[in-house]
């Protein structure tokens, strides 16, 4: 597989998302606005992308018995930097995301990717793995972000092109559900056009 | 009375699945039946209760006096995984039957969010259920991972007998199975809704 191929197949093919459907926590709680769901899904890209390296450089040390609960902590260890780095330098974000951040360890993404890829390949390869799984998770978030914030508040990215409030119901949780499962539908058919 | 709010709080007004977004993968994962919507959430209250109660008492008790509270996201996870395990280990040895039905679902709660979210929430954030703001103490604590466990198993039981029901409808091509489901998810959290304002 080619260098740019294990970063594009993030996107659209193995979408963490729409097609794997894995961290659906975050997708649906994070996503009040676009701005949001790019700060969650950029923050798990950091993580993803660390944890992967270096899971990956100790694949060999780390006896197969264990390894689950030692991928867990050196998860638990990047979020950690992660949150403290987030907390000084984007406090107000930070504020936002909330519990999410420190729930990025039980991320089902970065968990998967670390025992399907990071534990069988080589550090560079599993780092551009980790940015490319990253990335399409941000852009799902990001979409689901804007799509709700257009809906919703009427605004996208925070600048407001209607007077008055949205649809709110899209801002509030059972909107978080419909728009996902609507996205969901639209993404699978785009996706099945492009692949074919 | 307090405690009487707690409930009602966790289960209906601030629903941990269907206003907090926590513990979803099973959610959708595990609810095809009813049968076993109701043995994941059997399994995952009482994890829940464990897992607070010493993630509690290990934050007061050495986290904070120790002055590494950062330390807290990665020491929590290694206590749930343990306490996971350890519940398995021991319900293998005295409830052998009890250990048949929940068996499949303990080694997915150590990656189930709302355990490690419950978790984090006591000791991170004031609470007031009809009296002040405060930090909850340990019982408190207990009662609320407790409660919490209620409103998930509540969820996760409508939403498999909403579910048992969709197998049968006709259902457009393109929305069968999770779309269609989370869709349903979204009507029902708007039932929830209903209750906002309640405590």
């Amino acid at each position: 597989m080619s260098r740019l191929s294990i970063i594009t197949k993030g996107i659209i093919k193995e979408n963490p998302t729409f097609v794997l459907l894995l961290g659906m926590c975050p997708t649906l709680g994070t996503t009040t606005s676009a701005i949001n769901g790019m700060g969650m899904g950029l923050a798990t890209t950091a993580v993803l992308f660390l944890s992967n390296m270096f899971i990956s450089l100790l694949a060999g040390l780390i006896p197969a018995k264990v390894r689950i609960p030692a991928y867990i902590v050196i998860i638990a260890s990047f979020v950690t930097l992660v949150q403290l780095v987030m907390q000084a330098y984007m406090s107000s974000l930070y504020e936002t995301l909330g519990l999410f951040i420190p729930l990025i360890v039980v991320n089902c993404i970065v968990l998967g990717r670390a025992e399907a890829f990071a534990s069988k390949n080589g550090v560079l390869d599993s780092g551009l793995d980790g940015i490319g799984m990253g990335l399409g998770f941000t852009c799902s978030l990001t979409l689901l972000g804007l799509v709700r914030e257009i809906l919703g508040s009427g605004s996208a990215f925070g600048y407001k092109f209607i007077d008055g409030d949205g649809i709110l119901i899209f801002v509030l949780a059972p909107g978080a559900f419909i728009a996902l499962g609507y996205l969901i539908v639209l993404f699978n058919k785009f996706r099945s056009k492009v692949l074919k | 009375m307090e405690y009487i709010l707690i409930i009602i709080s966790a289960v209906f007004v601030n629903n941990i699945l269907l206003s907090q977004f926590l513990g979803i993968c099973p959610f959708l994962g595990v609810s095809n039946k009813v049968s076993t919507a109701v043995g994941m959430s059997g399994a995952v209250c009482f994890v829940m209760a464990v897992a607070t109660m010493l993630t509690y008492l290990l934050h007061y008790f050495i986290l904070v006096p120790l002055g590494i509270t950062f330390m807290q996201t990665v020491s929590f996870i290694v206590v749930i995984a343990s306490v996971v395990q350890m519940v398995e280990i021991i319900l293998k040895k005295i409830s052998p039957s009890l250990y048949q039905a929940l068996g499949i679902f303990l080694p997915l709660i150590t990656t189930n969010c709302a355990v490690l979210g419950v978790a984090i929430l006591v000791v991170s954030k004031e609470f007031s259920f009809g009296g002040e703001a405060h930090m909850l103490n340990l019982v408190e604590s207990v009662w609320y991972a407790v409660s919490t466990a209620l409103g998930f198993g509540l969820a996760m039981t409508l939403f498999a007998g909403l579910r048992e029901q969709l197998e049968l409808s006709s259902v457009p091509k393109d929305f069968r199975g999770v779309p269609i489901a989370l869709v349903t998810a979204g009507i029902l959290a708007m039932a929830f809704m209903g209750f906002a304002g309640l405590v």
